[in-house]
Order: structure tokens, then C-alpha cells, then sequence
């Protein structure tokens, strides 16, 4: 390996539980050895700084996800389930699914949706609130908020909901490398994947929902009929975990910021603000991969074809050459131009209704409650991409 | 054409970016290629096959073109420009005055005549109408599908980027109008067939000859555009203009050189945003009186003309005052 001499190298494992509980000490160590690191440990470069993973997020020229977005090299790995026609896919196949995507999850097509997930979220907190002051905000808002609205919005029925998390689960564990969190899920990957296939299908969706907005654009030619459940598959998997653990992050971050929270039900017009600041903070999914078209320079160093390339979204969300103070959550801070969501091409499709439903429950949470505090240790839920809380125990002051 | 003179270089504004014209070249009679570079090389915004650009000259006019290089180059645009004889003088500007090393604005990509997938192709292009379609080409060979294309002029020396498509063999078929008349589009399209995409971009009467053709195709099969190039598009506003902000009852006015989303920011109303190039939606804002000037890749033509949402990261106004509500 000729260019490793040159390139610094770790030994860390990025997916083992030390670092899965607390990544941050790692994030520096990997910022602070330079624009290219070597992991010795599963032969991949990674990327830790700002620059260079929004750099390689916006290239995907030289820097592709057809070959998987983890761990797993699709060139000469057999993938654990059909790619996503989304995630694991680039130009010119990536096109259309995109296309039609982005237009049925636009913030325009979510008007609609805004008056009444305002009324879920205000239902939601009183019905919380009723039940008692102390209660764990992990499942009790952040777990329950997304399983009521999304699937709603995507037109999927009730019963089975209760898969829709395990299977993110997995899907995101799947992205790092064959570890023991990867080994949990297995028993369960045929089951799972089976319902949630089943619920991809027309004749199981809802007649106005996302879900049915991607069939009628299969209708009109503008992808085909064999993509449409693809293209579901992929807001099922991505469209729940996600959203559940930016909203814990956001919530957790309120409960040890007291000062912050004051502003927020001072100016509830920041919600927005906030959540785009957690997840900058938080960076509820930590890691992508990506794959090098070709020998890439990058920093003086370079990545050989058809290597794996891991970029740290968390560390470059924290990266100090890019943020002041990036370790504060802080509201007045333009949490702007954040990776947190990705960039370029396959920036977060969803990233608006990942907004919108935290700014309608964090507005219904802020007029109701007028101090958020811990009422125990949070416990952290190891997830080889996503940081995740599985507890954070809150106690709080209603109006 | 009011003036031929150089007038001085586009200003960078946010709307646009300033690109270089790095290359001109005469590809045929009256259509001229322009290659755009960022001045300092940096990567221009992503575009699919169909997508044009708002190329905004000095004299401040606005036209668009169709994007006809190579996607996966991402330093230069491509573009090829008809002299347009009864037009407003854009073409000729561009043919006449326009050289390499000056600066132009470019607006965009936009892209409201995507390449759908689809087993099977049959492109007919007529005249310029060539250019949208020459990306097409390659993206159907990457995507493995069956393709060919009819091509029709006036003359064959009229007919550009003839060079382009000679590779490709007996898919293409080309068919300037002085030696086989006019295009044989029945006997190219033959019977309708389901999983076939007919593309098809040039002048009116191609369009309205393409469209009687299809009538029998099943529903969807037909996508046209009208050739950019045109003369079209409203002019560049470079006058400032005021932006008031209604909940916070701020008003602040937007100079040229200065973008909408920066402009609300200095009078300290921040509006969260993501990717400051009109694509990913993230600063959708509601527009509650004035015009905006839409600059974003996002909103299609229907939704443009409602008027009611804009993207200020890189939108502006086509009136003097433009009401939002932040």
C-alpha cells in the first residue's frame, strides 16, 4: 500500500460501543491528524474535517454511493437487500427516482400537512403532560411524534407500525461493517424486510398519501413501475429513525440548555433554528461512505480507485475550522450550510419533513411546558450510523 | 439591438454566478458553442440532461439555453447559441461582441424537460432544438436503453454538432430539409409502442406536426420543449429594490451586488437555508405582495407564476418592493 506511507494513520474502530457511546474524542483525534486518515482497521479512508466532507458530499463525480453508501463494497459485495434507488445509486440512474422524490416530499407539497401535524403535536404533548411532569422523552415525544405523523403522511395502514423502527434500525447498523449490532438485527432481516416490502406495494398504500404521489408519477412515465416501491422503501427506512433521534437530539439539548429553551418560548419563530442546530450539534447520523471513482487527490494524499472513503458528518459538524464554539448548542448561531442532512446531490430528501415535525412539536412543546430538565442519566442507543438516545429522562414545569 | 459597444462586466450578484466564456467557437451557420468556466475554476451546480441556464449579458438582457455538454464535467457549462434574425438582439450580441475572457451571469440549471427512464427512445430534434438532446444521447447509452435519433435542418451546413453525433452510427438520421424535404416523422415514429419516450425540441411547427403524430401513442409518451434560445425571459432587474418584512415590520433594501437571504440577515432576521444555490428548498419563504424574480431550481412554471413562495438564497424581485412574511 504505497500511499498509506504518506498518510496518517489510526487503528481506531469507529463502530466499536467506546466510541458509539462517546464519538467526540475520536472526532478530534481524526480532525487534528490531518485532511485524510488511514484506518488501519478496515483498510478505508476517512474524512473529518469540514472541508473535505462537504467537498467529497458534493463530488460525486469521484467520490460515488452506487458502490454503498457503508461499509460493504458493492463492487465486490453482494448488497443484504436491492439498493436504494436513492441513496446507492448516482447519475444518471439517481435522476428520476430523485426527481420524482423531491417534488412529492418539497416544502411546498407539505403545506397541507402543517396545520394538522400542529394539532398531532399539540394532542401528543397534552396527552404526555396529562399522564404526569417526569416522563422519558425518548420514547414519549421523540419515538412517538414520527410514528404518528409519518406513516399517516406516507398513507401506510396501522397495523404493523411497530416494525417501521427495527427495520431502520438494522438498515443503518448495515452500513458499518459486520459487528455484533449488525448480528442483533439478522435474526429478524426477512421478516422485516418482507412487511416492509409489503407495504411498498399500490394496492397497500393510501389513496393521497406520499406513498400513492409516487405511484401516480410511475403512472405518468416519470419513473417506472418497477421503481415506484423502491422509492417508498426508501422513506419507510429513512424516514423514521432519522427523525426520531433529531428529535431526541433536540430535545436532550434543551434539557441541558435551560438558558436556550427560555429563548425558544421567548421567540418560538426559531424552532426551525433549533432543530437545524441539534442536528448540526447532534449530527444524528454520524457517518456515510462513500467510494472513489478513480485515484482522487485529496489533501496531497491519494485515495485509490475503487476504495471506501468515510465521512464523519458529526466531526465535520464540529469541526472548529468551520464553526465558532462548535461544541455549544446555541440558537443565535446560523446553523446554516450544516452536513448534518448531507449535501449535494443526495442531500436529504426528506429534510423538510423532518423539519416540519419538529418545528410543529417543539412550537406545541414551547407553549406548553416553561422548563425542561433532567430528571435522571439519558442512556445513549448504540446504532453503527445513528447517535440515538434511548432514555432521556425530563421533568418539566408546565405553563 | 439598441448598441453593440462592451458595455462593462456583469456584477456578481447572487442570482446568478459569473462565469468566464472560455471558448467560442462557430459550430455551424449562425450557431456559435460558448464554453463557461468559473473564473476561479470552481465547480459550477449539478444538472441533468433537458436543463437550461439563464445566461444574463452585459446589456442586461436575459436568455436561455439549453445545456448540451458533459454532466460529469463539472467545471464548464456548454452552450449553443442560434443567431436569431427577428430576435432582440441577445443572439447577436452574443455572436457579434461577445468574446472569450468576458464575464457573463448564469442563473440556473433548471429542468422542465427531464429524461424520464424508459426502455426505448426516438429523439427528433429540429434545428438548434439539437442541444438538450445531445446530453440525452450519452445518458440513454449510460442507461443501456434503445435509442435513435431524427435530426432536420435547413441545410446541412445550418445543422450543428453534426461532428458529436457522427459516432453514433445508423441511430442517427439526418435529414436537412434541402435534400430529403421535410421530416418523415411518421415513418420514423412507426406504430405507437408502450415503454417507448419520444423527446422532441425545435421550432413550433415541428412540435404542433410532433403532437398530431403521437396523437395515438398512450398518454405520457410525448415530451417536448420549445427550443431554448428564444428571445424570452424578463430582463434582469438591476435597480435595487425594497423587501419588506411583514411579521417583523422591517424593511430593507436589496442593492444588486447583495443577496435577498443576506440583505433580511443584516437587519438581523435569519432565515435557516442549506445550500444557497436554489436547489434544496430549505429557505422556502411566503411572498405576500410584489413579484418575485424566481431563480431557483426547484419551482416549476406553474408554480412560478403563482408568485405566493420564493427562495431567497438566490431569488430576487421583479418589482420595486416585495412583501415576505418573516
Amino acid at each position: 500500500m504505497t500511499a498509506t506511507a504518506a498518510v496518517p494513520t489510526s487503528d481506531v474502530d469507529p463502530f466499536s460501543h467506546e466510541v458509539l457511546e462517546d464519538p467526540l474524542p475520536m472526532h478530534e483525534q481524526l480532525r487534528e491528524a490531518g485532511p485524510v486518515v488511514y484506518l488501519s482497521r478496515y483498510d478505508t479512508y476517512a474524512f473529518a474535517r469540514y472541508e473535505e466532507v462537504r467537498a467529497a458530499l458534493v463530488d460525486w463525480q469521484d467520490f460515488s454511493s452506487a458502490a454503498g453508501v457503508g461499509h460493504a463494497n458493492f463492487r465486490y459485495e453482494e448488497p443484504w437487500r436491492p439498493p436504494s434507488l436513492l441513496l446507492e445509486a448516482d447519475p444518471p440512474r439517481h435522476d428520476a427516482p430523485r426527481r420524482v422524490l423531491t417534488k412529492v416530499l418539497g416544502p411546498r407539497a407539505l403545506r397541507r400537512l402543517r396545520e394538522d401535524w400542529s394539532a398531532d403535536a399539540e394532542a401528543l404533548v397534552d396527552a404526555v403532560l396529562a399522564e404526569g411532569t417526569t416522563f422519558d422523552a425518548a420514547p414519549a415525544l421523540a419515538g412517538a411524534f414520527p410514528l404518528r405523523v409519518f406513516p399517516d403522511a406516507v398513507g401506510i395502514p396501522a397495523d404493523g407500525r411497530e416494525n417501521l423502527l427495527p427495520y431502520g434500525d438494522h438498515a443503518f447498523n448495515a452500513f458499518g461493517p459486520a459487528n455484533d449490532l449488525v448480528a442483533k438485527g439478522a435474526p429478524r432481516v426477512a421478516e422485516l424486510s418482507a412487511w416492509v416490502a409489503s407495504r411498498c406495494a399500490r394496492e397497500a398504500l393510501g389513496d393521497d398519501g406520499f406513498g400513492a404521489q409516487i405511484w401516480a408519477a410511475a403512472d405518468r412515465g416519470e419513473i417506472t413501475p418497477a421503481m415506484a416501491p423502491l422509492v417508498v422503501r426508501s422513506l419507510l427506512t429513512a424516514g423514521v429513525d432519522t427523525t426520531v433521534h433529531g428529535i431526541s437530539a433536540v430535545l436532550h439539548a434543551f434539557a441541558t440548555h435551560p438558558e436556550q429553551w427560555q429563548r425558544l418560548r421567548a421567540e418560538p419563530g426559531l424552532a426551525r433554528v433549533a432543530f437545524d442546530e441539534a442536528v448540526r450539534w447532534e449530527s444524528p447520523v454520524q457517518t456515510f461512505f462513500r467510494t472513489a471513482t478513480g485515484d482522487v487527490e485529496v489533501g496531497g494524499v491519494v485515495v485509490p480507485d475503487g476504495r471506501k472513503i468515510l465521512m464523519f458528518l458529526a466531526s465535520a459538524n464540529r469541526d472548529p475550522r468551520r464553526w465558532a464554539d462548535p461544541d455549544v448548542f446555541d440558537l443565535s448561531r446560523d446553523p446554516s450550510g450544516h452536513v448534518g442532512f448531507g449535501f449535494g446531490i443526495h442531500q436529504c430528501v426528506g429534510q423538510h419533513v423532518a423539519r416540519l415535525e419538529a418545528e410543529t412539536l417543539l412550537t406545541a412543546l414551547a407553549a406548553r411546558v416553561e422548563r425542561i430538565e433532567p430528571a435522571g442519566p439519558p442512556r445513549r442507543h448504540h446504532n453503527n450510523t445513528l447517535r440515538a438516545w434511548a432514555s432521556i429522562p425530563v421533568r418539566v414545569t408546565p405553563v | 439591438m439598441t448598441s453593440t459597444q462592451r458595455l462593462t462586466p456583469v456584477a456578481a450578484t447572487t442570482s446568478t454566478v459569473v462565469l468566464e466564456v472560455v471558448d467560442k467557437t462557430l459550430v455551424a451557420e449562425d450557431v456559435v458553442a460558448l464554453t463557461l468556466a468559473s473564473p476561479d475554476g470552481a465547480r459550477l451546480p449539478d444538472w441533468a440532461p433537458g436543463a437550461h441556464v439563464d445566461l444574463v449579458l452585459p446589456t442586461g438582457m436575459t436568455r436561455q439555453y439549453s445545456l448540451c455538454g458533459d454532466r460529469f464535467d463539472p467545471s464548464t457549462y456548454r452552450i449553443g447559441v442560434l443567431r436569431e434574425a427577428s430576435g432582440r438582439g441577445g443572439s447577436a450580441y452574443v455572436h457579434d461582441v461577445l468574446a472569450p475572457g468576458d464575464l457573463v451571469g448564469v442563473g440556473g440549471p433548471r429542468n422542465n424537460f427531464p429524461l424520464v427512464p424508459a426502455d426505448r427512445y426516438l429523439f427528433v430534434a429540429g434545428g438548434i432544438g439539437i442541444t438538450p438532446l445531445l446530453p440525452m444521447l450519452h445518458q440513454a447509452d449510460l442507461l443501456g436503453a434503445d435509442w435513435q435519433l431524427l435530426y432536420g435542418g435547413r441545410r446541412r451546413a445550418s445543422m450543428a454538432f453534426l461532428d458529436r453525433l457522427s459516432g453514433y452510427g445508423d441511430r442517427v438520421r439526418v435529414a436537412p430539409q434541402d435534400e430529403s424535404g421535410l421530416l418523415d416523422l411518421a415513418g420514423f415514429l412507426g406504430r405507437p409502442q408502450p415503454g417507448t419516450r419520444v423527446y422532441c425540441c425545435g421550432p413550433a411547427p415541428l412540435l404542433a406536426a410532433i403532437e398530431a403524430a403521437c396523437s395515438d401513442w398512450p398518454p405520457y409518451s410525448l415530451r417536448t420543449e420549445r427550443f431554448a434560445g428564444g428571445d424570452l425571459g424578463a430582463p434582469a432587474r438591476s435597480a435595487p429594490f425594497e423587501v419588506e418584512l411583514a411579521r417583523t415590520g422591517r424593511t430593507v433594501t436589496v442593492g444588486p451586488g447583495v443577496g435577498v437571504l443576506e440583505a433580511i440577515g443584516s437587519v438581523g432576521v435569519e432565515v435557516l437555508s442549506s445550500c444557497r444555490q436554489g436547489t434544496c428548498g430549505t429557505c422556502e419563504t411566503t411572498v405576500l405582495a410584489g413579484r418575485p424574480d424566481h431563480r431557483d431550481s426547484l419551482l416549476d412554471d406553474d408554480e412560478r407564476a403563482a408568485g405566493d413562495c420564493m427562495y431567497p438564497c438566490v431569488s430576487r424581485s421583479l418589482d420595486d418592493r416585495l412583501v415576505l412574511d418573516l
